[in-house]
């Protein structure tokens, strides 16, 4: 406990901890002094100078921002020195500005602007030429148009170096020809970039797919929930004439800080995208007829009927997107079980489903997100952790710099803008090998039994490496990423990780995938005994099949038997935002509303469940999917189908107080059960290594046209290391034909020296490689195309 | 980078000379230095296991103060050096000499560069860092490569690297060049361009004594002063005190420059009248009317030349004219020159400087600059003085570094003493001296 600091602010006493600034005194007095630069989550810039206030013994004013708190120290913020030296700087922060509030973009949300009001003058002295500084494009994103209204507080680049990880935009030239850049004409790529715009106090940097669309005095604020990635950031939906126009970070410290994602911030744009779903179709012959409601789900209901009296309702197929939400997830199931199959799933990317009867819980994270940055040993194995969970990554990259050591265990050697401690690379197959070496290191670091699922690993030098960091910490944590989830020996790699766990006295959990990977579980949105699992409900093709937001050619782990399996069915029933090419062979197109034009329930990956409600009305004659599915239930005449609100379909599948009961990461009877698998496919085989690039996580991103042409939703090539390019024989940048599970691909051969030897890496998630086969699955040939 | 020094003008250094005594312009070299008794201090120092408390102790009694600008207490800054502190602290000579006006350190590294080694050796040992980085201003190449030539001859003769002289002090000492930018002559900009950064001052606290370079404590001194150091130390710090005055220990360099018949370095002792050193740089050119002297580098007020020569050369004294003694650097000004317009080169300078870090000096220099600019081109406005006065007053002190003040400065005093001058270029739309006058006279006339 350090001894608190006596001050007095404004005549006001207060008490800050050791370390703090005079800023921080005020603030806690709730005293505004005015600032630019200065940001409570970067580091302190003390530029701007805005924020001088009187401090009794100095003789000029100090920057509060950056003037540490003293014992007895006495600050003024408004005396007659203090204000004098505040409106003499935004004198001078004014004298270069354009006067074009009235076209700018940040009018009526301008920091500049605002305090200019209360500190500036009502005419400038200021008779000469202004400063002109030339506009940047720097990507699809961030607009960089009008430079000229910079005032260089640098918190776009501080937030690049601090919070990104990368610095992509720095400030070139001296004095008045300083002027924020990228590096010799390249774009900002990071995928926090959007946050800069946030924090941009002028107009400088604004967003271009919002840029003059509306006024921020126009746009109701609404609060909702990011669902994409499985953090659950919370947002403003900033909503003109029922149609989404901008989405910003709601602040929550416990979940996404003060930022969000790209993909959180500018998928927006999907859903006002062209090719939204606005009427119910059915399939006639070789066409399409739109239809009103009742008759679509009377079709449905005669359908699915007469399929279940003539082939079984094991026939029946139900699967949802890890994206929807908890009551929609909940309905599927309860509608699948009330026909009587037990074949629902929403875990599409799974491939391994062997220890499903074996879960205490469903698997969560672990502890709560918040908790991360206390860590003081964390390993993350197997995840893009940049591009799958951004502010995830930039928890354990701020904690990482207070001395939190990460290791990073991996099939890629993607960096993740973060201080590791260790990192190790090896191929799919190869995984559950270097974590078993981890578990026997570790055991051996601190003096235990090996257990059984280590007994035959050989620990190298990197597996050492990491069990020696993880061994000598106090509070750790180890964190599956989406490619343990996706990898044909999850069960192996679960149940090592949970041993390694056991060993450390560590907390383990996943870094969940998508915005209901919790949820899902909690909705019963799973097979119980008998059923079929996602994969075997493709891979054992059934008769009819409900689609609930999914885009079986793209969400699912192999796309290829997903649609195979999609193009045999006799009925297929598509619940969706979006056309898709379920056009080409479902059978009844049902439009469901998206997360911002229904309520409804992500529960995130550290199990917070975050109820919101629709910010528009539904564009045209889309519905909510809980609606849709009530009504249908209603068709069918099942039982326990009259719900009035989605907070009755919640409470039903999980009341809020039942969370924290449901999650339990833990799996019994791994350790003997698991011993009898296969060994590793024979190294000769090219494995596959496939990432799910982040801006074709899901269909609304797919959909957002900015995003779409960001760097990372470059067209997927074949990537590998050079050794085995060249034993192929074809250089990077050549079109290469690849074969996988009798499908092929035509794409650019890309060699990347982090990958391990003979595997490829080719995204999943988009259409060019959707007639491959599974993500981790082995490569056929790869030749010159 | 052809090394190109000038001819050596012997004796200009002066008869009081003693950072630069017996200088032919030849015997740099580390036999020559020797000869005149280099490296006796460090070898003494070492011999007699010197307390480094005793050491800094000596620095005090001598009043010797920095000679980069600010004239702080040398003594007193390296005994803020936490030396128990574990792992590296460093030791950082500042020869970014960029001040215009300024001259006088890259004389000391061409003429006399073991001297700075030296000094820099002791301030090592006594500060208890573990090494130096000696930053040399981008445009003087040829005495970068020079001091290199020295530390290798320094490290061959023993005097850096492990065990100095057989003793138990070990140190390194680097040269380390910029490219010219004036901010790197701040201290803690330079710190920032050493680490390969930017050249931009950080903000204090903390200071460099507890974060310096690379994060670690860092003392920082001017050339000049670490040339002084040796000399206390064979000398005493009592002989260096009497050489000057109270609080101005020792000698100092003079860069005289302008309307003077013989410019160059003079090594007077402090407290010397104005009248003197001008005395030595063969008074005023071609007889005229001494007007102005910028007496401490241009960042210096200026001082009505009346004044100045009734001001003796030491800090205090110039001081209470109304100026700095700051880096040295004597700018005289006859009755030829228009204040105007040297005013408006001076700002320009400061313009062009400016870092751009923080607002008031980003801003003001240019708006100082381009008022002034105006005005010289007899687009002068009434309130343009007043204007010009408020705006200096709004940079100065709310600045991070003392770049905001030094382009301040002489805009304040410019106008304050020669306001008469300002007036006329506002009212006549042209100049009232000198070859000046004419030309925007006639223009005006045209």
């Amino acid at each position: 406990m350090t001894a608190m600091l006596k001050l007095d602010v404004d005549g006001r006493a207060v008490e800050v901890p050791q370390g703090a600034t005079v800023m921080d005194a005020a603030t806690r007095l709730g005293i505004f002094v005015p600032h630019f630069c200065y940001h409570k989550k970067l580091s302190i810039a003390a530029n701007c100078r805005m924020c001088l206030v009187q401090v009794e013994k100095a003789p000029k004013p100090m920057p509060a921002c950056a003037t540490p708190a003293a014992e007895g120290m006495k600050v003024w913020t408004q005396s007659e020195q203090a204000k004098q030296a505040q409106n003499s700087v935004m004198e001078f922060l004014l004298i270069n500005h354009p006067l074009d509030c009235p076209i700018c973009d940040q009018g009526g949300e301008c920091q500049l602007q605002d305090l200019a009001v209360g500190y500036g003058k009502g005419q400038s002295r200021y008779a000469e030429e202004k400063r002109v500084v030339l506009h940047k494009s720097v990507g699809p994103l961030v607009s960089m148009e009008e430079m000229s209204r910079c005032i260089h507080c640098t918190r776009c680049v501080r937030f690049g170096q601090e919070i990104a990880g990368v610095m992509e935009l720095g400030m070139m030239g001296r004095g008045e020809h300083s002027e924020i850049v990228t590096f010799v004409g390249r774009s900002v790529d990071s995928e926090l970039s959007g946050n800069m715009i946030d924090i941009c106090p002028v107009g400088a940097l604004t967003s271009k797919p919002f840029r003059y669309s509306a006024r921020t005095w126009e746009l109701s604020r609404r609060k909702s929930v990011s669902p994409h990635d499985g953090l659950g950031a919370n947002l403003v939906v900033q909503v003109k004439h029922n149609r989404v126009m901008r989405v910003l970070p709601l602040e929550n410290e416990q979940v996404n800080e003060c930022w969000i994602s790209d993909k959180d911030r500018f998928s927006y744009e999907g859903l006002n995208s062209e090719e939204r779903l606005t009427k119910p179709m059915l399939r006639e012959g070789s066409g399409w007829r739109e239809v009103e409601w009742q008759e679509a789900l009377e079709h449905v209901a005669k359908r699915l009927g007469a399929i279940r009296s003539r082939h079984g309702a094991e026939q029946i197929g139900a699967l949802a997107s890890p994206h929807a939400t908890l009551e929609e997830m909940a309905l599927l199931a309860k509608l699948a079980r009330g026909l009587g199959s037990e074949n629902v799933d929403f875990r599409l990317r799974q491939a391994d489903f062997s220890i499903d009867a074996k879960r205490a819980g469903a698997p969560w994270l672990g502890m709560k997100i918040a908790e991360l940055g206390a860590l003081d040993r964390v390993l993350v194995a197997g995840s893009f952790l940049r591009k799958d969970h951004p502010l995830i990554a930039n928890r354990l990259r701020q904690a990482a710099k207070r001395g939190q050591q990460v290791s990073l265990i991996h099939v890629a050697g993607d960096d993740p803008l973060i201080a590791l401690a260790n990192k190790a690379v090896c191929a799919p197959a190869a995984l559950p090998d270097l974590l078993a070496q981890v578990l026997r290191a570790a055991a051996e670091a601190r003096g235990k039994p090996v257990p059984a699922l280590a007994a035959g690993a050989n620990a190298g030098a990197a597996a050492k490496a990491i069990a020696a960091s993880l061994a000598s910490g106090t509070n750790t944590g180890l964190f599956l990423g989406n490619a343990v989830q996706q990898h044909p020996r999850a069960a192996r790699l679960h149940a090592l990780a949970q041993a390694l766990a056991d060993i450390l006295g560590a907390r383990f959990g996943y870094l969940g995938e998508a915005a209901n990977s919790v949820g899902g579980y909690l909705a019963r949105c799973t097979p119980a005994e008998r059923g079929l699992n996602a994969r075997a409900m493709l891979e054992s093709p059934r008769r009819a099949y409900l689609l609930l937001g999914v885009e079986p050619e793209l969400d699912c782990g192999n796309p290829r038997a997903a649609t195979n399996a999609m193009r045999a069915a006799e009925f297929v029933v598509a619940m969706s935002a979006f056309r898709s090419r379920a056009i080409d062979y479902a059978h009844v197109l049902l439009p469901t509303a998206p997360y911002t034009e229904t309520s409804g329930t992500f529960v995130s990956t550290e199990g917070r469940m975050q109820s919101f409600n629709g910010v528009v009305r539904p564009l045209e004659d889309a519905r909510p999917g809980w609606k849709v599915l009530r009504v249908l239930g209603n068709l069918l005449e099942l039982a326990g189908f009259d719900y009035d609100t989605s907070e009755q379909v919640r409470d039903e599948a999980c009341a809020p107080d039942a969370v924290a009961t449901r999650l339990d990461n833990r799996v019994t009877g791994v350790e003997s059960g698991l011993e009898a698998e296969p060994a590793p496919q024979s190294s000769a085989a090219m494995q596959r290594i496939a990432d799910v690039p982040i801006y074709f996580a899901d269909p609304i991103v797919r959909r957002a046209a900015s995003l779409q042409q960001t760097r990372d939703a470059r067209t997927p090539m074949a990537s590998m290391h050079p050794a085995l390019a060249a034993r192929i024989g074809v250089a990077a940048g050549a079109k290469v034909r690849v074969r996988q599970e009798g499908g092929e691909a035509v794409l650019e051969l890309a060699c990347d020296e982090g990958l391990p030897a003979d595997c490829v890496r080719i995204a999943a998630g988009h259409p060019a490689t959707a007639a491959l086969g599974a993500m981790y699955g082995e490569i056929t040939s790869v030749e010159r195309a | 980078m052809n090394s190109a020094h000038p001819p050596f003008d012997p004796g200009i250094y002066g008869p009081e000379a003693v950072l630069m005594k017996g200088i032919t312009g030849e015997n740099w070299r580390l036999k020559d230095y020797e000869a005149r008794g280099g490296y006796a201090a460090l070898k003494k120092i070492l011999a007699e296991k010197m307390a480094p408390d005793a050491v800094i102790a000596e620095l005090k009694r001598s009043a010797l103060r920095g000679r980069g600008g600010a004239g702080f207490p040398t003594g007193l800054k390296w005994s803020f050096m936490p030396r128990q502190a574990p792992g590296a602290k460093y030791m950082v000579c500042n020869s970014d000499e960029g001040e215009p006006g300024t001259f006088k350190d890259r004389d000391i590294l061409r003429y006399n560069p073991h001297q700075v080694i030296e000094g820099m050796a002791i301030g090592v040992y006594a500060t208890g860092s573990t090494a130096g980085y000696n930053y040399i201003h981008g445009e003087i190449w040829d005495i970068y490569e020079r001091f290199e030539e020295a530390l290798a001859e320094a490290r061959a003769a023993g005097y850096i690297g492990r065990n100095v002289l057989g003793s138990d002090f070990s140190w390194e000492l680097y040269a380390h060049h910029g490219w010219g930018a004036y901010i790197c002559g701040e201290e803690t900009a330079l710190l920032e361009s050493i680490e390969g950064k930017k050249g931009q001052p950080r903000f204090r606290p903390p200071f460099p004594a507890g974060y310096g370079l690379y994060g670690r404590p860092t003392t920082i001194n001017n050339t000049e002063t670490f040339a002084a150091v040796p000399w206390i130390m064979l000398n005493g710090g009592q002989a260096y005190l009497e050489l000057g005055r109270p609080n101005n220990g020792g000698t100092k360099i003079f860069s005289v420059s302008g309307h003077v018949e013989r410019p160059g370095n003079y090594e007077v002792r402090l407290g010397t009248p104005f009248a003197k050193l001008l005395e030595m740089a063969g008074g005023m050119r071609g007889g005229r009317r001494i007007k102005a002297v910028i007496p401490g580098g241009s960042s210096a007020p200026v001082v009505p030349g009346q004044v100045m020569m009734q001001t003796d050369l030491d800090y205090d004294a110039i001081a209470k004219a109304g100026s700095m003694l700051g880096s040295g650097a004597v700018i005289v000004m006859d009755e030829t020159v228009c204040m105007v317009r040297a005013l408006e080169r001076l700002s320009y300078f400061y313009f062009e400087e400016s870092c751009g870090q923080c607002t008031p000096c980003r801003e003001g220099t240019g708006w100082m600059y381009r008022v002034v600019h105006r005005i010289e081109s007899g687009r002068g406005r009434q309130e343009d003085l007043d204007l010009l006065a408020n705006v200096a007053e709004n940079i100065m002190g709310r600045t991070i570094c003392a770049l905001g003040d030094a382009a301040a400065l002489p805009v304040r005093s410019f106008v304050k003493h020669f306001r008469d001058e300002f007036q006329y270029h506002i009212d006549h739309k042209h100049c009232l001296v000198g070859a000046h006058a004419a030309v925007v006279g006639n223009k005006a006339a045209v």
